[in-house]
């Protein structure tokens, strides 16, 4: 039956999150953004809400289940807060998330645990390359296996908190059949470097780095989910949906600024708002705003059904990328000149809006 | 409650027999009908009206028998009417937009009834789309030469001649979707807007029903039109139309001006309607997304999901974009549907979906026009006709403008007079 209303649960749970949002992330988000320093007692606040291990079955010490929708509705809140903080609280997720539905029993027992912890796990994953044309499916990141070992070469991008972390997944192509796999990476394994952090346009609150692997030669066992393996493309999935809602997330705080501030704006002798050209802006980015958010539920429905939900969110992702850059920039737009200032959210949101397409493995439901 | 994307089975049953109509009725007469304006599709209105009409007869049934309690019985689980009604439209238009609109329904004038009738009316006025082997029409004329998106501005009046005890109504309706059809083809009726009293406004248009056979009614122009040629599009003249005293829907006092429930009444049949709009967009824009992914597998062009924007060529980006905005459209038009039928006020939605559908539809069958090359301009193929089909959807009903500037008043709270 179609329904468009959350659970009482997920509705507790936005409402939690939306407060959160208004009443920590978004008193530190400007500062945070200006020092590109994260402002760790709020991160510690969302990690502390329980989102990952919420997502950690029961039987595995959790306490729930992972719910793709459930997801998307807590990104969209986060990300409405800031983008930066979004995606520091979920990081771990990027980690959790893969060996929680692949991990092998060994690996579920030894690994999870971290993230049933007060404190921030120290885990991420490496997925982006660097250069201009990136294509997960063609990882230049290689793995080559021989005598019982694994064998990790390549250099990697973006990889969020990648200094603070003491466990990475990483992304990688078998060397020989081609096929992607992620593999669990003590930091500490000889031949790991972390480069220096990025600079970027936007999410300059959350730190990124460069993480280049010589020669880094792990356990056979350090393959997600054994011989088995990955289903890499659901993973990618479970990053678009999760992408889609941040993207919503951003762009909903922007047109909502931007509502708000047309109808206070005076110039000559009304509201600017009651100008046509503004209110069919804001009323454009209203619909597009609510376009993406539906396509990202569609898709996350599909991945809490089961079923092969890549078109879709693969659509609701790229919709999303176009949508969150038409909607931060209509955001700044509306108010003119001051949307140019950083005082104002408004080009924030901008920057962080445009990074969407690019962001590719930085988040996941 | 739990956000659900899940189709109803029985409904998805449905949505397949409505598919095989659209094959057989529909599709394999789109371009004859389309090249010879004004021709009926008979074959269509043949299948369609036995069902229609049996349907329309229960629903009558239903009102007749003796209420249990008050009201309508307290259903367990939400209504999934007007899904059924919003799968129904977007399959038949899918099958052909202008074949659909010749359905022979009350339709929009039903629609009128249903909302504002007392129940002596809905039996007198419906019964005829509930009984016969003839087919019957119905239709909703508001626009007028002067009046289009502005529609509180007609100026067709209405003055009650107490001597006979009738309506005399006075004015010219043009673009009326299935009034001839109604009036002339069938014993059917038409709901006319017109006005009792020129400075009450608003407060003043009232819905009158219009029976075929009344004196001072006529068919004027018919019109020949870009799209939906099939459609019957004209102009009625009422000169000294006359009509019964209980043809007026709902009162014929003028409300002090602040609960013009007349007009009001108009515009609750919108948030009905234009749902219902949206889902023949989706329809039309399906049926050329469809057929444009079939010819390029033709032609060895797969559409792939998951690929970078760099290993697209342009014609896959094209694709994808346009089954994103399809699946925008559709999304949107559900959520509307889905308030509509949990009894939720749903105008901001509705708008919504009729804006972002009518839009849609547009881009996607100009584009596909443009894939398909010299072929998709060639009218040996229905997919130059899917795109003057799809236009409309971005003009009746209101157009994409007068959507965009409800949605725009309903997020910034403001009236019609703050935000004209
Ligand atoms: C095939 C067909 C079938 C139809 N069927 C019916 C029917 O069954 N019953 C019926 O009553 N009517 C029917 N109509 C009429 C239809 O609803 C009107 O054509 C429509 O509402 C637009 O009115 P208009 O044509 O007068 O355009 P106008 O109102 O003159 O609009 C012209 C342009 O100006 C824009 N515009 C107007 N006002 C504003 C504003 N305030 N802000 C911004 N932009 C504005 C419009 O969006 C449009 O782009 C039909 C029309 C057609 C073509």
């Amino acid at each position: 039956m179609v329904s468009f209303t959350p659970t009482e649960d997920q509705q507790l749970l936005i409402d939690t999150m939306r407060r959160y949002a208004l009443n920590e992330i978004r008193q530190i988000a400007h500062e945070s953004d200006e020092e590109s320093t994260p402002q760790m007692s709020v991160v510690n606040t969302g990690w502390q809400m329980g989102l990952v291990p919420s997502a950690i079955p029961e039987e595995l010490g959790g306490f729930g289940e992972m719910s793709a929708i459930t997801g998307v509705l807590a990104a969209e809140e986060l990300a409405f807060g800031d983008l930066s903080v979004a995606m520091h609280v979920m990081t771990p997720a990027l980690f959790a998330y893969p060996v929680t539905l692949y991990g092998t029993p060994e690996q579920k027992e030894t690994l999870l645990p971290m993230f049933l912890e007060e404190s921030f796990a120290p885990a991420t994953a490496a997925l982006l390359e660097p250069g201009v044309l990136f294509d997960a499916h063609n990882l230049k990141t290689t793995a080559t296996a021989a005598g019982g070992k694994i064998t990790l070469n390549g250099t990697k991008a973006y990889v969020p908190l990648a200094d603070n972390a003491e466990w990475l997944l990483v992304y990688a192509r078998n060397a020989e059949s081609g096929v992607t796999d992620g593999y669990i990476v003590k930091k500490d394994t000889p031949g790991v470097e972390i480069e220096k952090r990025e600079l970027l346009m936007g999410l300059r609150a959350l730190p990124t780095f460069r993480v280049r692997f010589t020669d880094v030669v792990v356990e056979e066992s350090a393959r997600l989910g054994g011989a088995a393996g990955c289903d890499v493309n659901a993973i990618l999935s479970r990053g678009q949906v999760a992408l889609a809602a941040m993207a919503v997330g951003v762009a909903r705080a922007s047109y909502e600024y931007a509502r708000d501030y047309a109808k206070e704006r005076v110039q000559f002798g009304k509201p600017i708002a009651q100008n046509q050209a503004i209110a069919f802006m804001l009323a454009e980015m209203a619909i597009e705003v609510d376009s993406a958010r539906l396509m990202a539920w569609e898709a996350a429905w599909k991945l809490d059904q089961g079923a092969d939900a890549s078109a879709e969110a693969y659509l609701a992702k790229q919709y999303a990328d176009q949508m969150v850059l038409y909607v931060t920039d209509g955001g700044l737009q509306t108010l003119g000149g001051y949307g140019f200032i950083r005082e104002y959210p408004v080009e924030r949101w901008l920057r962080n809006g445009r990074g969407f397409p690019t962001f590719d493995g930085l988040a996941m439901v | 409650m739990t956000i659900n994307f899940e189709i109803p089975e029985f409904l998805v049953q449905q949505t397949q027999m409505v598919k095989w109509v659209a094959e057989t009725t529909m599709r394999p007469f789109a371009r004859q009908l389309d090249e010879n304006e004004h021709e009926r599709p008979y074959e269509f209105i043949q299948m369609i009206w036995p069902i229609l009409r049996d349907q329309q007869k229960a629903a009558l049934d239903k009102l007749q028998r003796p209420a249990d309690g008050d009201g309508e019985k307290k259903r367990s689980r939400p209504s999934t009417r007007i899904l059924g009604t919003m799968l129904l439209i977007e399959m038949l238009s899918w099958g052909d937009a202008g074949i659909y609109l010749c359905l022979p329904s009350p339709a929009l004038g039903g629609a009128a009834i249903e909302a504002v009738g007392t129940k002596e009316q809905k039996l007198r006025l419906l019964t005829r789309f509930a009984e016969g082997d003839e087919p019957v029409w119905g239709a909703m004329a508001i626009t007028e030469p002067g009046a289009g998106s502005d529609n509180s501005s007609i100026t067709t009046t209405a003055v009650f001649d107490e001597e006979t005890n009738e309506w005399v109504l006075n004015g010219e309706k043009i673009f009326i979707t299935s009034g001839k059809l109604s009036l002339e083809e069938s014993n059917g009726l038409v709901i006319v807007w017109a006005t009792v009293n020129k400075e009450a406004g608003r407060a003043g248009i009232k819905p009158f029903v219009v029976e075929a056979g009344s004196p001072g009614v006529s068919i004027g122009k018919v019109e020949i039109k870009h799209g939906i040629r099939t459609s019957d599009t004209v102009t009625i003249v009422l000169n000294n139309a006359r009509i019964p005293a209980d043809n007026i829907l709902g009162s014929a006092e003028v409300q002090a001006s602040r609960q013009d429930k007349g007009f009001k009444g108009a515009m609750a049949t919108f948030d009905a309607s234009r749902p219902l709009v949206a889902a023949s967009a989706l329809g039309v824009a399906r049926a050329a997304l469809e057929f444009v992914k079939e010819k390029l597998t033709e032609e060895g062009v797969e559409i792939p999901y998951g690929l970078p924007y760099h290993r697209l060529t342009t014609v896959q980006r094209d694709v994808l974009e346009m089954e994103a905005l399809l699946k925008a459209a559709y999304l949107l038009t559900l959520r509307s549907v889905v308030m509509l039928d949990a009894g939720e006020h749903n105008s901001l939605e509705a708008s919504m979906a009729k804006a972002k559908a009518g839009k849609a539809v547009t881009r996607i069958t100009q584009k596909a026009v443009e894939l398909l090359g010299m072929m998709g301009y060639s009218r040996e193929w229905l997919v130059e006709k899917w795109m003057r089909d799809g236009k409309i959807n971005d003009i009746f009903e209101g157009t994409g403008q007068i959507n965009t500037l409800i949605v725009a008043r309903r997020i910034l709270d403001y009236s019609r007079h703050e935000l004209a």
